[in-house]
């Protein structure tokens, strides 16, 4: 900005003009040429010496993209891929080269500009965008006749029927997009707990992953933790988001009012894991304190005392699920969960005081 | 050379009689273009762009953008035999089968980075100058949208490999969705195709980051360029710089050649990043479940305000009329983009209706020259900045050994005290600065020479500023204020009368008033200076 003082005096090209004045008419990209006639004070040339002696940089940087360039094809051609190692190896290969490739020319056409082109200080008028009084006026005459002519104006009939051909056809995009999805229904309210198995039997809690049922005289040591998923629904995205538990062994002295004790067995209690304030699984739990916490937004629920929030932006407590064990001492659900799980949504309502007043 | 080669000068002629391309060159092939270092930044933004549908368009010839279940059988050991979704498979295979395309996948997630972080400093530089006054309110407007548009495009591009890490992402994004009041639950159904996750997002992603939203981007670039085009680009005060002129150096061929450099130097980086700065290493994270998540899950850098402000904000849900209102999530996720967004989008507007100002304005403002936009802009940063920093307060928690709840405390207090604290701060800076510009015009610099005077007394003489750095200084341009009623003197017009018209009043002066007038009269009366003692500045 500081390094070259040469400029052409003001107003010598075109003379000074008023901002908001109308300019002259002229195209609507672009203004008129600038001319730089040899000699002119804009133009500084660069010293021949110097010039040549860039030149050899320049060229020096150019071979050195294109040899880079080659080696890319090069690589291509030479490292294959197939497991991380070579992966690793042909990324740095390709990476590289082309890295190289597309630096060298980039600092060799820097070098181009900056010490072999002229240095430039030149000036350009600028004109107010508006345009002139007289083509404004045009515009609008041009506007009001064509308006007339059409007769969109004085023939009410033909524009109103004209609008009211378009609103459907304006509607009928959003129409289309109706079956995007279902609606929602209460299908929000409900687990696959509270479906029985196809047998008949009430479900089993299995550990995930495995997929084995839980004898609930093996899951015996205070302080344990499994994440559990519904029997026969192991690899079901949808109702995995609904019906992930987190099951936890504790001291029967450690629970607190906020537990219903009837839903646990032994000690061992079960609660959604779905985190009640937008739905990541409530994953991490810290053994000494009985909490459990969400890793998005760091929701933390006691899990002695029902799991209510002691912390962070949920704002109810992780659903408990009842439990109890089968005639051969697996852990299964006695029910659904008595409140939908999950994020909060507009039709949940006042899902716990409802469950307490069927309850009473 | 003193004729064009006869293949340019045959296809010129080609084109010319067809398209009239003659009399377009002739007037822009010359088009001046002014030189600053900030008016690059919105360059990386645009190179970043280009670089963005070229390598986009190469992983789009692997990606399967479905979400059917698949045994992976590729060359990845680790996951081999593991269920998944057709896109992560399919990602996989772009990443350890496809040769280049780890570094394909790893410049297009730079090149995003960069472009979203290019538009954010651009849009920044934009602000403190006052670029965006009249008359280029509507390519600011058109920036705002793009910033609005980047963010909804690399959501659904970070969603696309279906890994444990996107998936957080996802859910996350549904659970925003259900909080909406009436019609959050039928947002949720229609986005997933019914229950999240369904099997419909991936793809129907997938057609929104391909098409339609890079469509609807590349549209308003180019709307973005041919403005800038037509308008003329700003310049900086300096010597021989008015509201009426541009002074640069040509398009054709100087500035041509700078900005090709410029693109090559912004591949260059982004390739470098690709290859050497690992990043979104999806085959450690493992295929989606809405079962698993892993701690310190964090979104990319640009969606992170978003991240924090969930976090900072207290549990609040209340039930009305037996319907939810999450405002433990609703506010958070929508409040603090709306003020960002929709405060931008505005502020020229608003600064407009303050200062009354309809002037066009074609010179930059350097930032301390409009010490409340300054401020304004500083205290805008700085929300913006805690939101983000508290995205990652697990992190800082574990870096620094602070406990987590104190970060989210600490932040809750922060989102107000701080940009109060930036505003004070930066406004008094830019006083500050004035002040230093007004001391250099009317006592000159330092010289370095020290005199003994008659009376034996000893003065370090001062010269007057380089030329250019004093006409850089007198750039600064009074803010207009509107008129009258101001100091209860005489009747205020019509329009101020009103309490909105004195609050408008009162805002245009404390807007407007200039605390650090130039008096360059003393700069002859200053004992201190030293007539024909002239040193350059540098």
């Amino acid at each position: 900005m500081t390094d070259n003082n040469i400029e052409r005096p003001e107003g010598r090209v075109v003379p000074a003009r008023v901002v908001g004045t109308p300019p002259a008419a002229g195209p609507s990209l672009g203004e008129e040429p600038v001319h730089a006639p040899p000699g002119d004070p804009g133009v500084v040339e660069q010293d021949p010496a110097a010039a040549r002696r860039a030149e050899r940089v320049v060229a020096l940087l150019f071979t050195i993209a294109f040899l880079a360039g080659a080696g890319f094809i090069a690589s291509y051609v030479t490292f294959q891929v197939g497991d991380i190692d070579s992966t690793a190896t042909s990324n740095f290969a390709l990476g590289g080269t082309l890295t190289l490739a597309l630096l060298s020319l980039a600092i060799g056409i820097t070098v181009w500009v900056r010490q072999i082109m002229p240095k430039y200080n030149l000036v350009q008028e600028r004109h107010a965008m508006v345009s002139d009084p007289e083509t404004r006026e045009y515009v609008k005459e041009t506007f009001l006749q064509g308006a007339n002519e059409s007769g969109f104006v004085k023939h009410g009939l033909l524009r109103r029927t004209l609008l009211l051909a378009a609103a459907p056809l304006g509607l009928a995009p959003l129409v289309l997009l109706k079956d995007l999805g279902p609606l929602p229904g209460t299908v929000l309210r409900h687990t696959v707990w509270g479906k029985p198995t196809e047998n008949g039997k009430p479900r089993r809690l299995v550990v995930e992953g495995t997929g084995q049922p839980i004898r609930a005289a093996d899951f015996n040591s205070p302080g344990g933790i499994l994440s559990v998923v519904p029997e026969g629904y192991e690899h079901d995205l949808n109702e995995l988001a609904k019906a992930t538990l987190i099951l936890l062994k504790l001291r029967q002295e450690e629970f607190k009012s906020g537990t219903n004790l009837n839903w646990t067995h032994d000690g061992i209690v079960a609660y959604s894991k779905i985190c009640t304030h937008v739905g990541c699984p409530a994953a991490l739990y810290e053994q000494t304190t009985h909490h459990i916490l969400c890793p998005c937004h760091q929701s933390t629920f006691d899990a002695a005392d029902g799991a209510k929030v002691i912390f962070g932006p949920a704002a109810r407590p992780l659903p408990q699920l009842p439990i109890g064990i089968d005639d051969e001492g697996y852990l299964i659900a006695k029910s659904d969960f008595h409140v939908p799980v999950g994020p909060s949504f507009w039709e949940r309502g006042d899902a716990e005081a409802e469950a307490r007043e069927t309850k009473s | 050379m003193n004729a064009p080669p006869k293949a340019i000068a045959g296809t010129s002629t080609f084109l010319d009689e067809r398209l009239g391309a003659g009399s377009f060159l002739k007037r822009n092939l010359r088009k001046i273009f002014p030189d600053h270092w900030s008016f690059l930044l919105g360059e990386i933004a645009l190179y970043s762009f280009i670089i963005l549908l070229l390598t986009g368009t190469f992983l789009t010839f692997w990606f399967k953008p479905g979400m059917g279940h698949t045994t992976y059988l590729g060359s990845y050991a680790p996951l081999y035999g593991v269920q998944m979704s057709e896109a992560y498979a399919s990602t996989l295979h772009i990443t350890f089968d496809v040769r280049g395309g780890l570094l394909i996948r790893q410049m297009h997630h730079w090149a995003a980075l960069l472009f979203v972080a290019g538009m954010m400093v651009h849009m920044l530089r934009v602000f403190f100058t006052g670029a965006y006054r009249k008359p280029r309110e509507l390519n600011w407007l058109i920036g705002v949208l793009l910033l609005s548009l980047a963010l909804v495009e690399g959501l659904t591009g970070y969603s696309l490999p279906d890994d444990l890490l996107s998936g957080a992402g996802l859910r996350i994004t549904q659970g925003v969705a259900l909080s909406i009041p009436i019609v959050g639950t039928y947002i949720s159904f229609f986005l997933f195709g019914g229950e999240y996750p369904g099997h419909d997002v991936i793809s129907r992603f997938y057609s929104l980051h391909i098409l339609l939203i890079p469509g609807i981007l590349l549209a308003l670039i180019s709307a973005h360029m041919i403005l800038m085009w037509v308008q003329k680009h700003t310049q900086m005060p300096g010597k021989g710089r008015t509201e009426s002129n541009v002074v640069g150096a040509p398009f054709y061929p100087a500035f041509m050649a700078k900005a090709g450099a410029f693109f090559l130097f912004t591949f260059g980086v982004i390739a470098l990043l690709g290859t050497f700065a690992q990043i979104n290493p999806v085959w450690l994270y493992g295929p989606y479940t809405p079962a698993d998540i892993s701690a310190g899950s964090q979104p990319d850098f640009y969606m992170g305000f978003l991240e924090g402000s969930l976090r900072l904000m207290p549990a609040w849900e209340f039930n009305l009329f037996g319907y939810t209102f999450a405002m433990s999530v609703l506010i958070p996720a929508l409040v603090p983009l709306g003020i960002v967004m929709t405060g931008l989008a505005l502020y020229p507007f608003l600064e407009q209706w303050v200062t009354g100002d309809r002037r066009e304005h074609h010179v930059c403002d350097r930032p301390r020259n409009n010490p409340h936009r300054t401020a304004i802009g500083m205290a805008g940063i700085t929300f913006y900045g805690v939101l983000w920093l508290l995205g990652a307060n697990d992190e800082i928690s574990s870096t620094f050994h602070i406990s987590l709840y104190t970060t989210t405390i600490l932040g809750r207090i922060a989102i107000f005290v701080g940009p109060a604290i930036a505003y004070f701060v930066a406004y008094r800076i830019c006083i500050g600065l004035q002040r230093k510009d007004a001391e250099v015009l009317s006592h000159g610099v330092e010289s370095g020479v020290i005199k003994r005077m008659p009376n034996g007394q000893y003065i370090e003489v001062h010269t007057p500023p380089a030329e250019d750095i004093a006409a850089h200084i007198r750039g600064k341009k009074e803010i207009p204020i509107i008129e009258g009623g101001v100091d209860g003197e005489e009747v205020p017009p019509k329009g101020l009368r009103s309490g909105v018209g004195r609050l408008r009043a009162k805002m245009s002066k404390a807007y407007g008033t200039d605390h650090v007038p130039f008096h360059e009269e003393e700069v002859e009366e200053h004992a201190a200076v030293g007539a024909g003692e002239h040193k350059q500045l540098h």
